[in-house]
């Protein structure tokens, strides 16, 4: 009966500590990659390349999701505005809710799935293969030679993949509402511009996807190196950094959210 | 992949996302139309600003001449000091009025200005005198009441003077 | 040049409270070409891997070219491992560069040369190996001889003074076999390097090794030129050169009887069926 009772208890314990244990590991394996960040300064061709393999590979998911995106907000925007007699607003609508949450969080998720879990597999599969150590026995070191860059590479096209994001997406609202439904042109932009500020909300749009970026990036690297060097460790990796970076980029969202427009 | 494809590749897609990022600057927000332009800071006291948040246009017959700036209390007086950052190519006399209106019936609210006649111009640091505060709803709502109240005094065959009571 | 370039005294190693090596006395001369040999699984790879660097003993020294390697600090031990080659079992290239990249890749990450400079000798390093042609292909459309080939081609390129081999050998068919261990000897003796090959191949290298270290249970069992071995006595050696499943290295891994495992009597069942 008391053994019942304390193995869940110690279970919980075991994993509370664990997963702690591996925060911690990760932090450092953080502060790791931008202590040995050189190489990619000296070289930048290192991180131009995996801006390719982050970014330009993520190019046609962003756009075309962003344009579906903004699409469907302009239908959904148009419906209820129409209630209220107050459809110019609907630039003001679609742009701040993508400039705002959808960019940076659509197109955080998206990367995460796209790239990140690329990034995951590519490291796993290279510890799995040895390739990772047979760089350390060549005298070059891995996080500084392959970590590195992957992480500035995803750090440079995460803003840029948020901000094609949200453009596409308020072309699609524009698409909707003004080629489509009939909008007026002129007080869709002009309500929008009057609407959306620089610094206080596409600025912020950009620190969000710049901290989103270095979550998935560093989650998504973390795995790939922690992952046991089998086929079944490096696929589980994979999933995993899928799902905390999702979870990340939610949570990440809300606290940014709620210090950057609430001033908490 | 040939290095020289992969630097077009990137290169292209670093310029698409700076262009993302300029149409939101420029067309979808607001830095193309004022953020730069010099400013300078006059007062004005309101008794009362309803829902007037900083940043919110300041307009004059209609155009955006300024921006709020800081809004804040005055302990002494019990009333809000909202600072006004002003188009520095725009003057305006020190007897103009400044009121805190609504667009539309539930949109933002901003500042308008209107010009008075005198000969001196307002400068940095200047005050504005005239002020009318905003206009709050449920006030209005409650005045209209009030007066209808008052009609039903006179007149007992008003079906409202039943309601409020 | 007398000292040796590899030696290793009392050397002991093991993962948390299991014994992986106990007592290992090894040197390798300039030169030669060294075989560790042993069953599968009795911490030939994890030698290399101490020697490397990439591990840490509990007890005893390695000294390599005089220096000793658990000793050294992070850049020591990089400008170290910059004078050995490891030969990893699958070859372990970078899948995501042609063979040329791969063999390039030391000369391009420690030293400035010009790319012309870096091309010729790649060009040379694959020549050595039989490649020069299968430059511009990527890992992924190699066989697994050639592979290794590559690998070793890279292992080579900055002309180190040791190169580890952990299994070349293994998978290979037979004219690849011959290929890859005349290749082994040829190298050692053109590049005047050591190697040290680990490999459970005997017949393959007692043809082209100068001595041989034979481990098991994590101890040397016994040494000796190729022509000592083949004439030793001992039994784990007779077992090991003969390939035969009864001697004293086991068929089983430690494991309760059988009997007990599937709960029956195994000898009273059979004396039943006997009877």
């Amino acid at each position: 009966m008391p053994k019942r009772v304390i193995s869940p208890i110690r279970m919980l314990g075991h994993r509370v500590i664990e997963s702690l244990w591996r925060m911690g590991v990760a932090a450092r394996f953080f502060a790791l990659i931008l202590m040995r960040s050189g190489a990619c300064v000296r070289r930048p061709h290192l991180v131009i390349r995996e801006v390719f393999s982050t970014g330009v590979l993520s190019l046609i998911i962003i756009i075309v999701s962003g344009m579906f995106v903004g699409m469907v907000l302009g239908l959904q925007g148009y419906d209820t505005l129409q209630t209220y007699g107050s459809e110019e607003a609907l630039g003001v609508l679609v742009a701040l809710s993508l400039v705002r949450e959808l960019g940076p969080v659509v197109a955080a998720l998206l990367f995460a799935s796209r790239a990140g879990s690329a990034i995951t597999a590519e490291i796993g599969l290279m510890r799995a293969t040895e390739q990772i150590e047979a760089m350390q026995m060549m005298a070059v070191d891995p996080i500084a030679r392959v970590v590195a860059p992957r992480f500035w590479g995803g750090l440079i096209s995460m803003p840029l993949l948020a901000a094609m994001f949200s453009a596409m997406g308020i072309f699609g609202g524009y698409l909707v509402g003004v080629v489509l439904i009939g909008v007026d042109d002129g007080s869709f932009w002009s309500q929008m511009q009057a609407a959306v500020d620089f610094g206080d909300d596409i600025l912020q749009g950009v620190i969000k996807s710049v901290v989103f970026g270095v979550a998935v990036t560093t989650i998504a690297l973390f795995e790939g190196f922690d992952a046991p060097p089998t086929a079944e460790g490096v696929s589980r990796a994979t999933t995993r950094t899928v799902v905390t970076s999702s979870l990340a980029i939610l949570a990440l969202d809300f606290i940014l959210t709620a210090v950057m427009f609430r001033g908490l | 992949m040939e290095r020289t494809t992969l630097d077009l590749w990137v290169g292209l897609f670093v310029a698409a996302g700076l262009a993302a990022l300029i149409f939101l600057a420029l067309k979808v927000g607001n830095l193309g139309d004022f953020n730069n332009a010099e400013t300078y800071a006059v007062e004005a006291h309101f008794d009362n600003i309803g829902g007037l948040k900083p940043r919110a246009p300041v307009k004059s017959a209609g155009v955006v001449v300024g921006r709020v700036g800081t809004i804040t209390f005055d302990p002494e007086l019990f009333e809000a000091v909202v600072q006004l950052d002003l188009d520095s190519r725009y003057k305006f006399p020190t007897d103009s009025t400044a009121a805190i209106m609504t667009s539309g019936l539930l949109g933002e609210q901003y500042i308008a200005l209107d010009a008075g006649g005198e000969e001196t111009m307002l400068k940095a640091g200047g005050h504005l005198d005239l002020t009318q505060g905003a206009v709050v709803l449920e006030q209005l709502i409650g005045q209209f009441l009030f007066n209808k109240n008052d009609d039903g005094k006179t007149d007992a065959a008003t079906p409202l003077k039943g309601e409020i009571k | 040049m007398s000292e040796p370039l590899v030696e290793i005294r009392d050397l002991s190693f093991g993962y948390g409270s299991r014994p992986i090596l106990k007592g290992i006395n090894l040197t390798a001369g300039r030169g030669q070409v060294i075989a560790i040999m042993g069953s599968s699984g009795c911490g030939k790879t994890t030698l290399l891997r101490l020697i490397g660097g990439a591990l840490r003993p509990t007890q005893g020294s390695i000294r390599v070219d005089g220096l000793s390697v658990p000793d050294l600090k992070q850049r020591a031990l990089f400008d170290l491992r910059k004078r050995m080659g490891m030969l990893f079992q699958f070859g372990a290239l970078f899948t995501d560069m042609t063979v040329f990249d791969n063999v390039a890749f030391q000369l391009r990450e420690h030293t400035d040369l010009p790319e012309a400079i870096i091309r010729d000798l790649v060009l040379m390093k694959l020549h050595a190996v039989g490649l020069r042609g299968a430059a511009d292909l990527l890992p992924s459309e190699l066989s697994g001889g050639m592979a290794r080939r590559v690998a070793l081609a890279r292992a080579i390129a900055l002309d180190p003074m040791l190169i580890m081999y952990d299994e070349p050998f293994a998978g290979l068919d037979p004219i690849s076999l011959g290929v890859t261990g005349n290749m082994i000897r040829r190298l050692t003796d053109a590049l005047g390097m050591t190697s040290l090959v680990v490999t459970h191949d005997v017949q393959e290298s007692l043809k082209i090794v100068d001595y041989v270290y034979f481990v098991s249970n994590g101890v040397i069992e016994a040494e000796g030129t190729p022509a000592e071995i083949r004439a030793s006595g001992l039994p784990f050696v007779h077992q090991f050169v003969h390939g035969e499943e009864e001697g004293p290295v086991p068929f089983h891994y430690p494991a309760v009887d059988l009997g007990v495992d599937l709960g029956v009597d195994l000898g009273v069942a059979r004396g039943e069926k006997h009877a």
